[in-house]
C-alpha cells in the first residue's frame, strides 16, 4: 500500500543548486525530458549563500573556456532567467599587497591572454588616485573590467524556478536516498513519495555528491569546506568593484543598498549539512577588512553565515561522464569557486547527455584523474612486458 | 549543602539579570558556587524590574513599579546581596556562542572577551510582540514595551496626550503607568474583545492577585475617565500635515471607521520570546502553540535539548515575572543537581508544581487577549513590515505569488525580510503572520527564522576578541 508516484523522463538530476538547475534548463530547451529532486529548496545551499563573486580573473587557465562559456549567459541572464538577480559586470580588482603579488597578477595576465578577459594592471600612484578609500597595503592590482558580482539569494532559485517553467517537473524537499542501475536505466527514489525511471543521471549533489559516485564505483576524496561570510549595515555608497586579493584571504564588495558583502576564512560544520561562521575567523575578516577598507571601520557586522561546499584536492570540479556507467554525468566540487563557472557547467552536462560530448574542453576536470595512478598500476600489473618510461 | 566536588568545578554562566537570572545566581551561591552573570542592561533587574539609572534613583520603588513594587525590592535586594558572590558583568552583549565559550561586547569599554562556561543558564527574556499598523515608523510612535522603559529608565513620557493600541496586559498596565505618572491617556484600544476577558475569567482567577491587579487598572482607568475600546481593528496611525509626526489614530470599531487626535502611540501585542543565543546553542526548537512561537524546547525543570545548557523565563516561552524566579531557580538547582550537587528535591518539586499550574492561567491570559489573527489579511500591501529594510506586505505576497515562497528562510532570501540590523527580532513575527496567510498554511508551517551570529549588530574593529578572560574578574 505506497502511494509511491512513480515517473519516467530522459534526464534525472539529483540536486537543484545552480549546477543542476541550469543543466535542467539545458536540457529542457533542447527539447529533452527533465525530472529534478532537490532535497531542500533549490539554491538554498552553496548557490544560494556564496559571496556571490562572478569573477573570471584568477582562475586556472583550464577553467576559463567554462568561464567564458558562463561569461556569456551571465550577460543574457535576464533573458534567461527572467530576473537580473542583480547582477553587475562592476570589475573585479585583485589587489597586489607586494611587488611580488604584483608579478604574479602580470604572470596571470600573459598566462589567460588568449581568453579576452582584458585585464588591465593598476599601479599604486593610479590605484591611490582612482579609490581614495583603499588602504595603504595595496601596491596596485589587476582590473577585470567585465567581472562583477550578483546576488546568489535570487540568481540561483530563479534557475530553477526558470527550468521549471520550460517544463521541466522539479520536487523540492525530495531527498534521493536510494540510486541504482538496473542495467537498462538509473532508478531513484525518494523515500515513499517518488521513484524516478530515466537512461540518464545527473549528480549534481554539490557537497554531498560523493555517495552517489561512490555508489557506481567512483570514490573521489571529495570534501566538505565552509567558507566565511559576513554582511556589514548600509554605509555609504564608495566602491563599485568587487575586490579580492592576490593569495587569498578576503574578498568584499558592495551591494547596491550600501551593505558591505565579506568572505573569508574557514566556518564550522554544524553537522553535515550545516555550517556557521566562525569566531576565529570573524575576527580574522574582521581585521583584515579594516586594514583593506578603512572606512569600515565605524561600520558593524550586522550577519554572519557560512555554506557547505565540495571540495576536491586540486580545486577543480569533477565535470564529465562517468567512467563506470554509462549515461552517468558528474558535475559536483567546484571547491568554492562554482557559481560563476555553475551555469555553463549546466549547459555541459547537457551536452554531454544529448551528443556525447561536450564544445567546450572539460578534459582538465574529468573524473579520471583521481584514477589515473590506480589505473597505470592495473595495466602494469597486467601486462607484466616492461613499459618504458616517460622524461 | 554540599559544594561541588573541586575535580569537576561548576563554572555556570547566566545569561541574563532579570527575575530569571536573578533567583537562579541566588540558588547557585547557595550552594556555594560564584556564577558569572553576563547582562546586556547597565543594572540588574531585567526588562519588567528595570531599574533607572542611578542619577534617576531618587523615584521610590513604589513610583516605579506600583504593585510590583515590593516584588521589584524582593529582586533588587536578593541581586545587591548577591553582588560580592558573583561575577556581574553589566553592559555586556553576549553575541555568539560557540565551542562552549560566549563572545561578548562590554559597552562602555568597547571591548570584546570570550567567556568559557561549564554550563548555561539563559535568561534572555523578551521584547514586545510588533504586528504594525500603517503609519507605525512615523515619530511618536513606541512599542508598549519601549513606551514602558522611557518612564521607567529615563523618567519621561512618549508624549503629552497618548493612546495605547494592541492587546494583551501590558496594554492595560502601560497605560495606567502613564496616566498615573500625570500623561493624559487618549485612549486604550484592545483589538480583543470585553467578551474575551470575561470568557477567561475562571482561568485567570488562577492567579488571583494577578488577576485583580489587572481588573483594578482597568477599572482605575474607566474612574479616571480614560476611554476604554474594545474590539478594535486598528485602522492606521495618522500623520500630522508634514507627515513628520503623529498626530492621531485610526480604527474600526466593528461598525464604523472612528478616529481620534493624539501625539504619541505605544502599542504591542504582548510579547515574544529572545531565542538567538538559545538557537546559536544548537537548541531544539518547537512550535508551542500556547505562544504562538516556535521556541527552544525544555523539560518540567528547564533543561534544553543540548547537555548543559538550561532555559528559564520569557526567553523560553512567555510566561510572566513570577513564572521567571520560580524557572530560574529551578533551572539552577537541575544544573546542580546534574553537576553532583545536592539539592532540595522537594523545594525542586514545589517550583515544578507552581509552574505547571501556571499554564492554566496562561492560557486563560491568551484567551482574554488573542492575538489578532485577521491581522494579516487585514495589512494592506503598502504597510512597511520590515522598517531596517523597508519591506513592504505587498512585497512579502509578492514574492509567495512569483517565487513560491512558502518558508520563512526562504521568504527572508528571496525578499530581504529580516536581513536589517534586528535580524527579524521585531519583524519576524509579522512577517510569518504575512507569509502564513498567503499561503493559506498555519503560522507553525511557515518555520522560523534561523539564528545567526551577531545577536545584535557589533562594530567591526571589535569583532577581534581579546585572548580569553577565563577567571577575570574573579
Ligand atoms: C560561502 C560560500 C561562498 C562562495 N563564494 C563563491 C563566489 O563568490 N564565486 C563563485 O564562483 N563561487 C563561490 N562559491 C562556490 C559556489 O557557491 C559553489 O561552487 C556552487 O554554488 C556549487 O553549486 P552546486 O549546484 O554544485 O551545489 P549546491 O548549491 O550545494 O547544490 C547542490 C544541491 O544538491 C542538493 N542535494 C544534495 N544531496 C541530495 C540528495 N541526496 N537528494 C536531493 N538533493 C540533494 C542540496 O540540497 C543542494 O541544494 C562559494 C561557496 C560558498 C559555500
Ligand atoms: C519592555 C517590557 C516591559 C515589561 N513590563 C512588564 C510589566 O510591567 N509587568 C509585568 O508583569 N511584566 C512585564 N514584562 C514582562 C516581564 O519582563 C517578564 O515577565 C519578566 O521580566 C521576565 O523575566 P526574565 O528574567 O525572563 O527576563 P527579563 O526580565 O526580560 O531579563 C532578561 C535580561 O537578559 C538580558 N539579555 C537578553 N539577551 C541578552 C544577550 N544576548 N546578552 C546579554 N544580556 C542579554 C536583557 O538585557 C535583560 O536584562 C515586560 C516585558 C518587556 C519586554
Amino acid at each position: 500500500m505506497t502511494g509511491r508516484k512513480t515517473l519516467r523522463t530522459d534526464v534525472a538530476v539529483v540536486g537543484g543548486g545552480i549546477v543542476g538547475a541550469s543543466a535542467a534548463l539545458a536540457l529542457r530547451k533542447m527539447g529533452i525530458g527533465v525530472v529534478l529532486l532537490e532535497r531542500d529548496l533549490c539554491g538554498s545551499r552553496s548557490s544560494g549563500v556564496n559571496y556571490g563573486g562572478v569573477r573570471r580573473q584568477g582562475r586556472p587557465v583550464s577553467q576559463l573556456p567554462l568561464a567564458q562559456r558562463a561569461h556569456r549567459i551571465w550577460g543574457n541572464l535576464r533573458e534567461t532567467i527572467g530576473t537580473d538577480g542583480e547582477y553587475l559586470r562592476s570589475g573585479h580588482f585583485k589587489i597586489a599587497r607586494s611587488e611580488a603579488d604584483m608579478a604574479s597578477l602580470e604572470q596571470y595576465r600573459t598566462k589567460s591572454r588568449d581568453f579576452d578577459l582584458g585585464l588591465e594592471l593598476i599601479s599604486a600612484a593610479r590605484l591611490r588616485e582612482r579609490c581614495p578609500w583603499l588602504g595603504t597595503r595595496a601596491v596596485g592590482g589587476s582590473l577585470c573590467a567585465e567581472d562583477g558580482q550578483a546576488n546568489p539569494r535570487l540568481v540561483s532559485p530563479a534557475f530553477a524556478l526558470a527550468a521549471q517553467r520550460a517544463g521541466a517537473q522539479i520536487f523540492e524537499r525530495h531527498k534521493v536516498d536510494e540510486v541504482a542501475h538496473d542495467g537498462k536505466g538509473f532508478l531513484l527514489r525518494s523515500g515513499n513519495a517518488l521513484e524516478v525511471r530515466a537512461p540518464a543521471l545527473l549528480n549534481c549533489a554539490g557537497a554531498w555528491s560523493g555517495p552517489i559516485a561512490e555508489y557506481f564505483g567512483e570514490a573521489v576524496p571529495l570534501r566538505s569546506s565552509h567558507p566565511v561570510m559576513a554582511v556589514t549595515e548600509p554605509v555609504p555608497h564608495f566602491m563599485d568593484w568587487s575586490l579580492g586579493v592576490e593569495g587569498g584571504g578576503i574578498y568584499c564588495r558592495q551591494v547596491a543598498r550600501g551593505n558591505l558583502v565579506l568572505g573569508g576564512g574557514r566556518g564550522i560544520a554544524l553537522d553535515a549539512d550545516r555550517a556557521r561562521a566562525d569566531r576565529d575567523a570573524i575576527a580574522t575578516l574582521a581585521a583584515q577588512a579594516v586594514e583593506l577598507l578603512p572606512t569600515l571601520r565605524h561600520a558593524h557586522f550586522i550577519r554572519t553565515w557560512s555554506g557547505t561546499e565540495g571540495n576536491l584536492p586540486d580545486h577543480q570540479p569533477v565535470l564529465g561522464p562517468s567512467r563506470t556507467t554509462p549515461g552517468l554525468f558528474h558535475g559536483f566540487g567546484f571547491s568554492g569557486a562554482g557559481f560563476q563557472i555553475g551555469p555553463a557547467a549546466g549547459e555541459v552536462l547537457a551536452e554531454l547527455v544529448r551528443d556525447g560530448r561536450s564544445s567546450t574542453p572539460i578534459e582538465s576536470f574529468s573524473i579520471e584523474r583521481f584514477f589515473a595512478a590506480a589505473a597505470t598500476a592495473e595495466d602494469a600489473a597486467a601486462d607484466k612486458t616492461p613499459t618504458p618510461t616517460s622524461p | 549543602m554540599t559544594a561541588p566536588s573541586s575535580s569537576s568545578p561548576l563554572r555556570p554562566v547566566i545569561v541574563g539579570a532579570g527575575p530569571a537570572g536573578v533567583r537562579a545566581a541566588e540558588a547557585l551561591v547557595a550552594h556555594g558556587i560564584r556564577p558569572v552573570v553576563i547582562d546586556e542592561a547597565s543594572r540588574a533587574g531585567g526588562q519588567i524590574y528595570r531599574r533607572p539609572p542611578s542619577s534617576l534613583a531618587a523615584r521610590s520603588a513604589n513610583v516605579l513599579y506600583g504593585f510590583e513594587a515590593r516584588r521589584a525590592d524582593a529582586v533588587h535586594t536578593a541581586f545587591d546581596a548577591l553582588r560580592e558572590r558573583i561575577d556581574y558583568r553589566p553592559d555586556s552583549l553576549v553575541w555568539n556562542a560557540q565551542g562552549g565559550r560566549l563572545d561578548v561586547l562590554h559597552g562602555p569599554t568597547r571591548s570584546t572577551s570570550s567567556v568559557p562556561y561549564s554550563q548555561l543558564i539563559v535568561a534572555t527574556g523578551a521584547t514586545d510582540r510588533v504586528l504594525p499598523v500603517p503609519g507605525w515608523t512615523l515619530p511618536g510612535v513606541y512599542t508598549l514595551g519601549g513606551a514602558q522603559v522611557a518612564l521607567k529608565f529615563q523618567g519621561c513620557a512618549i508624549g503629552q496626550r497618548v493612546v495605547f493600541m494592541g492587546t494583551g496586559p501590558l496594554l492595560y498596565l502601560v497605560a495606567y503607568q502613564y496616566a498615573k505618572a500625570g500623561a493624559k491617556v487618549a485612549a486604550v484600544l484592545d483589538t480583543s474583545r470585553f467578551a474575551d476577558q470575561l470568557a477567561a475569567t475562571p482561568a485567570m482567577l488562577r492567579q488571583p492577585a494577578v488577576f485583580a491587579k489587572g481588573v483594578y487598572y482597568v477599572a482605575w482607568l474607566r474612574a479616571h475617565g480614560v476611554a476604554l475600546h474594545g474590539g478594535v481593528r486598528p485602522l492606521r496611525v495618522l500623520g500630522d500635515a508634514a507627515e513628520s509626526r503623529v498626530a492621531g489614530v485610526a480604527w474600526h470599531d466593528g461598525r464604523e471607521e472612528r478616529t481620534l487626535a493624539c501625539d504619541a502611540v505605544g502599542f504591542g501585542y504582548a510579547l515574544r520570546s529572545e531565542t538567538q543565543l538559545a538557537d546559536l546553542l544548537g537548541c531544539r526548537f518547537e512550535f508551542a502553540s500556547l505562544h504562538r512561537a516556535h521556541l527552544p524546547v525544555r523539560d518540567a525543570a528547564g533543561r534544553s535539548s543540548v547537555r548543559g545548557v538550561y532555559l528559564a523565563g520569557d526567553g523560553a516561552g512567555i510566561m510572566g515575572a513570577d513564572a521567571a524566579e520560580w524557572a530560574g531557580e529551578r533551572a539552577a538547582l537541575a544544573l546542580l543537581a546534574d553537576g553532583g550537587v545536592a539539592v532540595d528535591t522537594a523545594r525542586a518539586a514545589m517550583l515544578e508544581r507552581r509552574l505547571h499550574k501556571l499554564g492554566t492561567f496562561r492560557q486563560g491570559l491568551e484567551r482574554a487577549f488573542p492575538v489578532p489573527h485577521d491581522w494579516a489579511a487585514h495589512a494592506p500591501d503598502e504597510l512597511v513590515v520590515c522598517r531596517c529594510e523597508n519591506i513592504t506586505a505587498g512585497t512579502l505576497r509578492q514574492t509567495v505569488a512569483e517565487n513560491g515562497a512558502d518558508e520563512m528562510n526562504r521568504l527572508k532570501a528571496l525578499s530581504r525580510v529580516g536581513m536589517g540590523r534586528c535580524q527579524g527580532r521585531m519583524c519576524g513575527v509579522a512577517a510569518a503572520e504575512i507569509l502564513a496567510h498567503a499561503t493559506g498554511q498555519p503560522v507553525q508551517q511557515v518555520g522560523r527564522l534561523r539564528g545567526q551570529a551577531p545577536i545584535k549588530p557589533i562594530p567591526i574593529h571589535l569583532a577581534t576578541p581579546a585572548p580569553s578572560t577565563e577567571g577575570a574578574g574573579a
